[in-house]
């Protein structure tokens, strides 16, 4: 399955954000934001709407270039990349609205995200090489092992919009692990779930980070899907960091109370 | 038996059609409409892949049939022919040379495709249909303003290419190799297209941002896309220089991009035998409007009205055209097959080819 792995020591974080501002024009969506992740970490990002969580992650997959501050993936540099280049680095994400690719199979949807180490071009897929032949077996192997352990196998030939929505989002995570990343990000994976799918979800993600060898960062509103998750959780508001710490700690954090609900003094 | 029966029965009508040409059974101007059949199989099926698959919108394609036309023609002259000069090799290798003129005609106008490609990173729809027809239009204008291949009053002597094939062998050669092309060109698309390669096309048109996020070089893929495209419209135009033995740069003007463009929107938008089907279906009816008795025929309840009247087909052809394409788009949008190949539309002919 982790054809890609690389032996990485401990020591270097996954995800390393250094200062990282973004501006769009007047306005400051993120500004001086820093993390770490660790290996193995399953972390949480919340704040209300509109807080700049998703340009957070639009960031770190390399969607935009901070303003200011560095991102490092592995300890590896992203700043000047493309989005397909800091995939290749070990990010993978999905998306707030799902964006599956509606008019190809589901099959194909795994397959074509597999671009980053075809190593073939377009004389190879004219000419049907040996090596087109080989990667294209490998690459279907790998996508039927991938339905199978997210026992999606009865839906191979169908075509993503054509599936309930949950199984849309379990595509979309699938699809995501498909690259073999070592950092997976979730943007918003219960969104439009109901009660009894979102506890499906938790099972999900908490059996995705102890089969794959991945460090998971998920927004999420759901503060149940959260708590039961998040080993350490980072709040933000207007761009800024206001909380850090343990779900406990979060949920009778004064600050978070406070950018929640609102202020009693108005 | 399955993988191969496609291909057999395309080589059996390929070999028929070649035999009764050869021995007179089907006459020069079924030849021609065959020629012109497999010429807008190739302009049909190439503007597919940008239009249909990329889900680009793109309305230049004659443009880089009349670069392939021209480049392939100037070589063809120089190599073979005397109106620049003696020719460069001997007339009994033109066989052997005539294939790489068209695909060197066709590699020029790939190249010259990064003029609408590299636009297209940061620009989508109305705005790159724009660009295209600009490109278009100054390829159209270069070519006028060169006086040394005959500037607008067209460029001839390719003729001489296909004399030299007919004493080698007298046989109906243009006729072979539009066959040869056009087999070429379906070959070339339907192998990119079934790729996980290609299908990154697909994964463009139907979302870039999630192509570009799940690791997809959508610039590179783009830029690939446009070039396969440009290129067999090279082909496409090298054949018909050869066919015709004049070129002009007016005959690829905007009104031969809008008949690439009905075929592609006629047959369906990314299906490949949609925009083979329609490229057959749309030369007969072109054909067909050529003539003055149907015309006559059909515009009789308005002449009845006003006798003065004396329509030419020539002008009506151009009214019956784009009013196909209002018909079809206001009836069936997604064109005869829609997005689907013929093998989907009937299960039952799976049992009988797999096309690869």
């Amino acid at each position: 399955m982790m054809a890609q792995t690389q032996i990485q020591t401990d020591t270097t974080p996954v995800l390393e954000v250094r200062g990282m501002t973004q501006q769009f024009g007047g306005l400051r969506a993120v500004s001086d934001f820093n993390v770490k992740l660790m290996p193995g970490e399953l972390t949480g990002l919340i704040g209300p709407n509109g807080a700049g969580k998703t340009t957070v992650f639009n960031l770190v997959s390399g969607f935009y270039q901070p303003t200011v501050g560095e991102i490092f993936i592995n300890g590896q540099p992203t700043a000047g990349l493309k989005p397909h280049k800091v995939t290749s680095l070990g990010v993978a994400r999905t998306f707030q609205n799902i964006r599956l690719w509606n008019d190809m199979t589901v099959l194909d949807n795994i397959r074509v995200a597999q671009h980053y180490w075809l190593n073939y071009g377009f004389f190879s897929s004219v000419f049907r090489t040996k090596q087109y032949k080989q990667r294209e077996a490998q690459i279907s192997e790998e996508a039927y092992e991938l339905l199978e352990v997210f026992d999606l196998m009865q839906f191979a030939d169908e075509f993503p919009k054509n599936l309930p929505y949950g199984t849309q989002r379990k595509l979309e995570i699938a699809r995501a692990l498909s690259t073999h990343p070592k950092l997976l990000l979730l943007d918003e994976p219960a969104a439009g779930l109901n009660s009894a799918d979102a506890k499906d979800l938790i099972r999900l993600v908490r059996w995705i980070h102890e089969k794959f060898d991945v460090t998971i960062w998920m927004i999420e509103h759901h503060m149940d899907v959260m708590m039961e998750l998040c080993e350490q959780i980072k709040v933000i508001d207007f761009g800024e960091t206001i909380a850090e710490g343990d779900p406990e700690e979060i949920r009778n954090h004064p600050a978070v109370i406070t950018a929640y609900l609102g202020d009693d003094n108005i | 038996m399955r993988q191969y029966s496609l291909n057999v029965l395309m080589a059996f009508v390929a070999m028929l059609l070649l035999v009764a040409a050869h021995f007179g059974w089907i006459d020069n101007y079924i030849q021609i409409v065959v020629m012109t059949i497999g010429i807008n199989i190739i302009m049909s099926t190439s503007l597919n892949l940008v239009n249909g698959n990329m889900g680009e919108f793109t309305c230049g394609h004659a443009g880089f049939m009349c670069v392939g036309a021209y480049v392939s023609s100037v070589i063809s002259v120089f190599c073979f022919g005397t109106k620049l000069g003696d020719p460069m090799l001997p007339a009994s290798s033109v066989l052997l040379v005539f294939p790489f003129i068209l695909l060197i005609g066709g590699a020029v106008a790939a190249v010259s495709s990064l003029l609408v490609s590299i636009p297209s990173f940061k620009t989508r729809d109305d705005y790159l249909a724009i660009i295209s027809i600009a490109v278009n239009y100054m390829i159209i204008s270069a070519l006028e303003n060169m006086d040394f291949i005959g500037g607008s009053r067209g460029f001839q002597g390719m003729k001489d290419t296909y004399w030299a094939m007919i004493d080698i062998f007298d046989g109906p050669w243009m006729l072979f190799w539009v066959i040869l092309f056009t087999a070429f060109n379906v070959w070339v698309i339907r192998r990119f297209i079934s790729s996980t390669y290609g299908k990154g096309v697909n994964a463009i048109c139907q979302d870039e941002v999630a192509a570009e996020i799940m690791s997809v070089n959508t610039n590179k893929i783009k830029i690939i896309n446009f070039m396969v495209a440009a290129g067999l419209a090279g082909c496409a135009g090298g054949l018909y220089a050869h066919i015709i033995g004049y070129v002009n740069p007016q005959s690829f003007n905007i009104l031969k991009s809008t008949e690439a463009m009905v075929m592609v929107y006629l047959g369906g938008m990314g299906s490949l035998s949609g925009a083979i089907i329609s490229a057959i279906l749309f030369t007969g009816l072109m054909e067909i409007l050529r003539s003055q008795a149907i015309i006559d025929g059909l515009v009789s309840p308005i002449t009845f009205m006003f006798p003065d009247w004396e329509p030419s087909a020539g002008v009506i052809k151009w009214v019956m055209i784009p009013l196909l394409l209002v018909i079809v788009m206001q009836f069936r949008p997604e064109g005869i097959m829609g997005n689907r190949e013929l093998s989907d539309v009937f299960p039952k002919l799976k049992k009988f080819y797999r096309f690869k």
